[in-house]
């Protein structure tokens, strides 16, 4: 049955395509992972092999906070606005459309179309405002500007999958005595997961990549990995950034193969 | 003087007793504070320092004015010290507690922005000049002409990094005026120079220190610190100061009011005007400190560079940008729109 | 496809707000709701240094629109802020249309996979974007550099005699753009594309269906939900880029997004920043709303 649908799913030309396209995103990739092995302080001249960037930039304290923190804020902002999308998409999708849907739909989408300076300058005057009202100047603020401007990218891929799902299954199991939750957990959500993976994948992503927003909201010492490299903008990309780079791609692999070892015994 | 002494004991006392633990929280410039500084400062006094960056004087000063960030520290250049000041979000030093104020050399004493140094004390200093590769082109470099009327050489090969407020002060400086100038006749000509050039241009980018080391820029405006590193990596890169004039800046250190570790910003303070701690701060980022006594220190590269070391003939040319006034500003804009729209 | 078995309209709309709840009231604190700052703002007066002075000022408004010529006083239409509003939707239009064109073969590969390399190459499009914006950026550039990776090649080959000039072009910039928004296409249609019967393909077939009718009649319509979430990630965000084609297509000109940028720092004209960013959630909020209603219509009736 699969390799039927393999067969018939054949688009002409899509697999090329398919494999330019991971060929090419992995290029840029591979060219930084090779520099982060210089022994020059270029990222564009090569000097020869030397593993000196990676205790230069584990060794800088400031370097290794960042990324741990840039982490923890993306993970939780990942799991928060992939929650929340989650519901609204259940709230919103398969409906008959009204004004309400529509409003719903652009509030949920707002964080995407003004840039991200204004949300920045917005935000620091109303946090900064609460900082000084309550004297609490924790990671908070940061995780809770990262769900926010989230949500449309975990929602829309989820919203997508759920558009013109087969509703058949969830009838069956309402006419079954399901209760309400247990159609959800037993049928809605493993039905939803692709869009939900898809969705939480994009929420990390974007929150792991954000400048403007941490730059205005962050405090003193919450330094992010993106605003720490935002300082190279001006001065001078350096083989540090390269290596830190590296680590995390190399942490990505790591968790990859352990996902796949775990999958495989349960196969 | 006896007070002096006695606070110079005292401190000396803290110092040797470094068993206080402390913490201060620095806004910095991003990748321009030496690690390896706030390191010794932490090994010598116990005070842990935590070090946030920005990455441009208007976004530390937003984010300062709408406080709560829990910062004690702000590193501002000249031009915004005194916006800091009138605005009351930075305070007055006792210098009574920073018996190294003596070492801030002679002429980074009484400087326009801040006289008597009262409120900041020297960080670094630089200049924006003109990057020219030799083999590219060997004619004068001292000139603003290298991007405002570029050579034959250069046409379609020179960078201008896209910094409004040093862009144009270059151009306003090489038709005749000054910087933030309300001549509406130079900033007319600096405004056609400016549009007349454009088209001869390659890009306007950041990120010079590479493309000038791999020759994919053949000249550009930059600062000087930075083209000194490119210089480390390809010896063709030059730098030169236009004769026309050209912007120094300098970034100092400064005491936020509503800082909350006063007592360790203070012993920060009087830190990096030791010497040798100020050449720490240069070897990192690569430009000149403040402070009288730092040469022995500074790694031996630095001390003969022609990029940190303005020749005697083009150090009149230099000057710090001023505080431009709100009508200036909106001038600056306005010809920046049009450059660029 | 099912219909939504009918039920109380109420209900039904209950159930829509105590579900959207939780996300509405998050945007509203940390997103939306402080946007109101920045409408209030728009009727200020600058301050000389950044900020704003609290007196009610139309100034803004005005200069959206009109300018008054710095030297001789006359006023004319502000053309500079269509001439860069325009070149950022042209570039976010044309990055949406190469994200789709490489995007759609992609995600379909990716869907067509057995469910263990499905997620596997999830994955494998997602871990490039690990790396910082910048950086990855910064790599493009080293690659297709006139002394870069692709042109030391081609002339090693013996393609080229001399080093092709594709930094600070047009194309660089498309290319850029399309390698930096390409996920945000990709996993949406993924999530669409993934729960189609490859049977109802099957199915065409016999009927005797060519691939274009087939593609059009059967796989169209179920992948669209998918396009439409892919293509408002890839343009809105592509509208405020400006940092991807400064650094592969030279700055030299502006986008909307350094432009905002300007007036928030070294312009030091908040009002006029916040009057220009609540037009622009205007224009994007109107057109976001026409694409979905034309393209439900178009395929309704199709």
């Amino acid at each position: 049955m699969a390799d039927r649908a393999f067969q018939v799913a054949r688009l002409p030309g899509f697999n090329t395509i398919a494999i330019m396209v991971f060929v090419m995103l992995y290029l840029p990739i591979g060219l930084l992972v090779l520099f982060s092995f210089n022994a020059g302080p270029s990222v564009a001249i090569w000097e020869g092999f030397s593993l000196q960037w990676y205790p230069k930039a584990w060794g800088n304290e400031q370097v290794r906070d960042a990324t741990i923190r840039s982490l923890i804020i993306a993970s939780s902002a990942a799991l928060i606005s992939t929650t929340l999308a989650t519901m609204a998409a259940l709230g919103t999708t398969r409906r008959k459309r009204s004004p309400g849907q529509t409003m719903i739909y652009v509030m949920i989408n707002q964080p995407l179309m003004v840039p991200e300076i204004v949300t920045a300058v917005a935000l620091l005057i109303f946090f900064a405002s609460i900082k000084v009202a309550t004297g609490y100047q924790g990671l908070g603020y940061l995780i809770a500007a990262h769900s926010a401007f989230c949500i449309p990218f975990a929602y829309l891929p989820i919203r997508a999958r759920l558009e013109g799902m087969d509703l058949t299954l969830e009838t069956a199991a309402a006419d079954l005595y399901a209760t309400p939750w247990q159609t959800f957990r037993h049928v809605t959500l493993p039905l939803l997961m692709p869009g939900i993976i898809a969705g939480m994948m994009l929420a990390f992503i974007t929150s792991l990549d954000d400048v403007v927003i941490s730059l205005f909201v962050k405090s003193a010492g919450q330094e992010t990995l993106p605003t720490y490299m935002l300082g190279q903008i001006r001065r001078n990309i350096t083989v540090e950034v390269n290596a830190i780079s590296t680590l995390l791609l190399g942490l990505t692999v790591i968790m990859l193969t352990v996902f796949f070892l775990l999958t495989r015994k349960q196969d | 003087m006896k007070r002096l002494l006695s606070t110079a004991a005292l401190l000396l006392a803290s110092t040797s007793f470094a068993f206080a633990e402390g913490e201060l929280q620095l806004f910095n410039w991003g990748d321009y504070t030496n690690p390896e500084l706030l390191k010794k400062f932490e090994d010598e006094t116990g005070i842990k320092v935590t070090l946030t960056d920005y990455d441009s004087n208007d976004t530390a000063l937003a984010k300062v004015e709408a406080g709560g960030g829990g910062y004690d520290l702000v590193v501002p250049s000249a031009n915004y010290v005194q916006i800091y000041v009138t605005k009351g979000l930075i305070q007055e030093l006792d210098l009574s507690r920073l018996p190294n104020h003596a070492n801030i050399a002679p002429e980074w004493m009484e400087v326009p922005w801040d006289p008597g140094r009262h409120y900041t004390v020297p960080w670094q200093w630089g200049s924006v000049g003109m990057a020219v590769n030799s083999d590219a082109f060997s004619g004068d470099i001292n000139t603003s002409a290298i991007f405002l009327d570029p050579p034959e050489e250069l046409v379609g090969k020179v960078n201008v990094h896209p910094e409004m407020n040093d862009v144009l002060s270059l151009a306003l400086m090489y038709v005749g005026g000054e910087a933030c100038t309300e001549d509406t006749e130079m900033l007319k000509k600096a405004r056609d120079k400016l549009l007349e050039a454009k088209p001869k241009w390659q890009s306007m980018d950041y990120g010079m220190t590479t493309k000038l080391a791999t020759n994919d820029v053949m000249a550009s405006s930059y600062w000087n610190g930075a083209v000194f590193r490119a210089r480390l990596q390809n010896d063709k890169v030059q730098f030169g100061y236009p004769k026309e004039g050209f912007p120094l800046w300098m970034d100092s250190v400064a005491l936020l009011s509503d800082a909350t570790n006063v007592d360790e910003a203070y012993q920060f303070l009087n830190f990096i005007m030791e010497p040798e701690n100020a050449a720490l701060i240069s070897a990192f980022a690569r430009y000149a400190n403040g402070i009288s006594g730092s040469d022995p220190f500074m790694p031996e590269d630095m001390s003969d560079a022609p990029e940190i070391l303005i020749p005697q003939e083009f150090k009149a040319a230099g000057k710090f940008l001023p505080t431009c006034s709100a009508k200036a500003q909106e001038y600056y804009t306005a010809i920046w729109t049009e450059l660029l729209k | 496809m099912a219909t939504v078995k009918p039920k109380p309209a109420a209900k039904t709309e209950r159930s829509t707000w105590l579900l959207t709840a939780p996300a509405l009231v998050l945007l509203t604190v940390a997103a939306t709701g402080p946007l109101f700052i920045m409408l209030i703002y728009s009727f200020l007066e600058p301050g000389q240094y950044g900020n704003v002075v609290w007196k009610f000022s139309t100034k803004a408004w005005f200069n959206v629109i009109l300018q008054r010529d710095i030297f001789d006083g006359t006023l004319t239409w502000a053309d500079a802020h269509l001439t860069i509003l325009w070149r950022s939707v042209k570039l976010a239009m044309t990055t949406t249309v190469f994200a789709v064109l490489v995007g759609f073969p992609t995600a379909w590969f990716i869907a067509t996979r057995t469910p263990r390399m499905r997620l596997f190459m999830l994955f494998l499009i997602t871990i490039p974007f690990w790396t910082n914006l910048l950086i990855r950026t910064f790599a493009i550039n080293q690659i297709i550099r006139n002394e870069g990776v692709l042109n030391s090649f081609l002339l090693w080959i013996g393609v080229i005699d001399a080093p092709i000039q594709i930094i600070y072009s047009d194309f660089a910039v498309f290319l850029g753009m399309t390698y930096v928004y390409l996920p945000l296409m990709v996993l949406p249609l993924y999530a669409a594309i993934d729960r189609f019967d490859m049977r109802l393909l099957e199915a065409a077939y016999d009927l005797y269906a060519n691939r274009w009718q087939a593609l059009r009649r059967v796989v169209l319509p179920i992948v669209k939900p998918g396009l439409i979430a892919g293509s408002i990630l890839v343009f809105i965000p592509a509208l405020g880029a400006y940092v991807t084609p400064r650094i592969l297509g030279g700055g030299r000109n502006m986008m909307i997004g350094n432009f905002i940028d300007l007036q928030f720092g070294q312009g030091r004209n908040w009002p006029l920043g916040a009057a220009l960013s609540v037009i622009l959630l205007i224009f994007v909020t109107s057109m976001l709303i026409l694409y979905v209603r034309f393209v439900n219509r178009s395929t309704d009736n199709g």
